[in-house]
């Protein structure tokens, strides 16, 4: 039920693929539920870590991002500064919150709302449940601080959800300067 | 919004007498103009309605007529302008954020902006609110690379003489 030994080799080597920027309709569509053990699903989720490991600053990327509807995505907060529990490169398919608590603000930004940024309520603390790409294998993650609020933003992608449809409040959104 | 090029771009404000309804008016007028609007920020200040905003599309003169019916009894102001489209330029300061909170006092907003220009920042969002006795600035900066160490002297300074608790922290964002 845990990652275990479970590594993005067994998905084979991704594309790097563009990443699309809102409005683009995709982005606000709910992905569909997807078959983790289907070679297209498996290649996604490849190309997606592929496309976030290029990308400067990138931690985790949802297919919707790349164009494709589906409930994939992958994280990865290794070394990153607000970071508590980290689980490494992984991958997940049709993702869903079972528990969340320990609500905080924090200011997002996204690779497919480049100009933007804005205040984001998240969850400090999360229970995920979800199939792992390839063997289909159902995983139950709990995890904290940083890598939650990376879960919570890329499964959001899934359900065709933006940083912007959560913003708390009007003023909340910001003009990005600075580019990573 | 795409090219600017050969566009008209107005700035427009609109204050006065709060009620339901100003924005969705304000906003039919110039949907009615073909005016494109792009950038404004609206809030109440002490009760106040304010909208400024920017548009793109047709001449000043026509939506200055065009909002004459909802100034016309005198509790709502509109102006309209012509400007100059601003390049985006690109910015390289790091944004932080001001916060201050005291006994309302003549010069405070005078006090802590001058520091942050004198350190070369830039305030690119700023807020301030009196509530009964208290006053509250909130200013988003952009600031040079390395100047934030010394503006927080300056600001902690300037926050004893004007008897006011005055935080300056980085506005981190984080790309997920
Ligand atoms: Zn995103």
């Amino acid at each position: 039920m845990t990652l275990g030994d479970w590594t993005p080799d067994t998905l084979g080597t991704g594309r790097v693929l563009p990443v699309v920027s809102a409005p683009e309709p995709v982005l606000s569509r709910v992905g569909a539920e997807v078959d983790p053990a289907d070679p297209d699903v498996v290649r996604l989720a490849a190309d997606l870590i592929a496309t976030m490991r290029v990308s400067p600053g990138c931690v985790g990327l949802a297919a919707p991002q790349v164009g494709v509807s589906a409930q994939v995505f992958c994280v990865d907060v290794t070394g990153h500064p607000k970071a508590g529990t980290v689980h490494g490169v992984f991958a997940l398919c049709n993702a869903k919150i079972v528990e969340a608590s320990r609500w905080r603000p924090g200011r997002e930004g996204c690779m497919s709302v480049p100009d933007l940024t804005g205040d984001v309520k998240r969850a400090g603390r999360v229970v995920v449940e979800a199939a792992l790409p390839g063997t289909g294998e159902p995983v139950r993650l709990v995890t904290d601080a940083f890598e939650a609020r990376a879960l919570q933003h890329e499964i959001d992608h899934c359900a065709g959800l933006l940083f912007l449809d959560r913003v708390v409040g009007p003023h909340a959104i910001y003009q990005r300067k600075v580019y990573l | 919004m795409g090219e600017t090029a050969g566009v008209n771009e107005l700035a427009i404000t609109v204050i006065g007498h709060d009620r339901p309804g100003i924005v969705a008016d304000v906003a039919e007028v110039l949907g009615g103009l073909g005016a494109n609007l792009t950038d404004s920020t609206m809030t109440r200040l002490r009760g106040h309605f304010a909208w400024t905003l920017v548009c793109n599309g047709p001449e000043a003169d026509a939506v200055s007529q065009a909002l004459e019916p909802l100034t016309a009894d005198g509790r709502l102001l509109a102006t309209v302008r012509a400007v100059t489209p601003e390049e985006d330029e690109a910015d390289a300061g790091e944004p932080h954020l001001v916060s201050v909170h005291g006994a309302d006092r003549l010069g405070i907003v005078a006090a802590v902006t001058r520091e942050v220009a004198a350190a070369g920042g830039n305030i690119t969002d700023l807020t301030t609110r009196l509530a009964g006795l208290l006053y509250v600035l909130v200013a988003e900066v952009s600031l040079p690379a390395g100047a934030a160490a010394g503006l927080s002297e300056r600001l902690a300074a300037a926050a004893k003489e004007l008897d006011v608790e005055i935080t300056l922290r980085r506005a981190e964002s984080d790309l997920l």
